[in-house]
């Protein structure tokens, strides 16, 4: 007798359990492609404001190769670095860095750096920096990040690339010094690697398309 | 009969049992995402979705769940629902769910929804607990984008900014800048603003509740005194 209950009982359960993953599996199917779709437009627009399209004729956000540099990309996981090229010349690349040392935990960025090693843009694609102070680093609260356009390594020198409190060409925030300070040292880390490894991201031979990790950079 | 039940029902959501403002549930999306008016709606239209929902279906199986599996199954109920809107918003608003992201998912954990499934919904039919649902889900949505305007307007100077996340570019033309250049009143938008300013509505809510109730009394009995109001927290 009280077995039977607690067969019934679970059974119910059971029931329940798989009615409600099959709704969710259901929009799951419905939704996956539209999902991946949304991810790749975000990031195809956020890599166009940094390399302007009419600049490059491949699909730049399929071009990609990943590295690993924790010393200066600030990742021990691969990292994704998205190629820009006119017919097959190397235009520019596309770094994603992240800066481990913000105000609260890291901060994403994407660089883009010219074949010339020049800055084309700087967006910080993910951080959780204070509300009204550190987050001056997005694009849409200031323009502060667009102060890296056209700088590379050799304008400024090494101790230009440091936030003005510490000597170095770069505003930092009233009352947020410390997000600032991290986004340069990565944006100048980045540059270095850049300087260290562009032959070798440029002719590293194309992997197949792959979705799946073009959406993880967006920084979900 | 049956009118003055739902009217009862919506006055409880909307004012006299309002989750956010008397329940004081589901504090956590609450405070945490009410930064700005156009998150408040964002967050308010999935959570009212998700209430609809639950309520729904809670109060159409009522019949066939025993009561030893009924927090499972409600449970199980709720977190399919809002996988479902997660997964949808994710598909038709990216940007907005870019920015609720984790707020979204967190919506099963909002003890405002698995309440109202198991005081409300299933106790009654579908009629009743759909506009049980919907008006518990209105008034929170209200007090999520009451918040989330007091706080952007105080914070930053401006309402609806953003908007084009939810409408499109289309909805550009709802922004709007109070005070040019304003410098923002950080304290606003970080977690003690949101304190203070829910402190401040159910402050607000309880002073109205007062009002009226002084009025009502003075109205059933001219001679009364002040000293002679009960005290006025059972409002009606």
């Amino acid at each position: 007798m009280v077995l039977k209950h607690m067969l019934t009982t679970s059974l119910l359960l059971g029931v329940f359990a798989i009615v409600g993953t099959l709704m969710v599996a259901l929009t799951f199917d419905n939704t996956e492609e539209l999902i991946k779709e949304n991810e790749n437009q975000a990031l195809l627009k956020s890599l166009n404001t940094l390399i302007p399209p009419e600049n490059h004729d491949n699909d730049i956000a399929n071009d990609t190769v990943t590295v690993t540099s924790k010393a200066l990309l600030g990742n021990k996981k691969p990292s994704t670095v998205y190629l820009a090229r006119q017919k097959g010349v190397p235009v520019a690349a596309v770094i994603s860095a992240i800066a481990p040392d913000g105000y609260s935990g890291t901060i994403k960025l994407l660089v883009a750096i010219r074949y010339n090693g020049t800055i084309s843009g700087v967006r910080v694609i993910k951080h959780r920096e204070t509300p009204g102070l550190g987050d001056a680093i997005e694009i849409e609260r200031s323009d502060w990040i667009t102060s890296f356009n056209e700088l590379s390594l050799k304008s400024p020198d090494e101790l230009g690339w440091r936030v003005q409190k510490d000597g170095g060409i770069f505003d930092q925030f009233t009352g947020a010094t410390i997000t600032p300070r991290a986004v340069v040292k990565a944006v100048h880390h980045a540059l270095v690697y850049f300087e260290l490894n562009r032959d070798k991201l440029f002719t590293t031979p194309k992997k197949a398309p792959t979705p799946k990790r073009a959406s993880k950079a967006n920084g979900q | 009969m049956a009118n003055s039940n739902y009217n009862e029902l919506t006055h409880n959501g909307l004012w006299k049992n309002n989750v956010a403002l008397v329940q004081v549930l589901g504090l956590c999306p609450l405070l945490a995402i009410t930064t700005t008016t156009i998150n408040g709606i964002g967050l308010g239209i999935a959570t009212t979705l998700t209430l609809v929902l639950s309520n729904i279906t809670v109060s159409l199986i009522r019949h066939s769940v025993r009561p030893e599996i009924r927090i499972p199954v409600f449970v199980l109920i709720i977190a399919s629902f809002v996988t479902a809107i997660e997964l949808a918003m994710n598909a038709y608003f990216h940007d907005l769910y870019k920015i609720l992201g984790i707020f979204i998912p967190l919506i099963v954990t909002n003890c405002a929804i698995l309440g109202r499934a198991e005081a409300f919904a299933s106790k009654n039919a579908v009629v009743p607990s759909f506009i049980d649902g919907l008006m518990m889900g209105v008034g929170f949505s209200a007090i999520l984008i009451l918040l989330g305007a007091i706080r952007e307007a105080l914070g930053m100077g401006t309402l609806f900014a953003q908007a084009h996340l939810m409408f499109g570019e289309a909805g550009e033309w709802m922004t709007v800048t109070l005070i040019d250049d304003y410098n923002g009143f950080l304290l606003a938008i970080l977690p003690p603003g949101a304190f203070i300013g829910l402190g401040l509505l159910i402050a607000l809510k309880n002073v109205i509740d007062q009002r009226v109730q002084k009025k009502a009394a003075q109205v059933a009995s001219p001679t009364a005194t002040e000293d002679a109001i009960p005290a006025p927290s059972m409002a009606k």
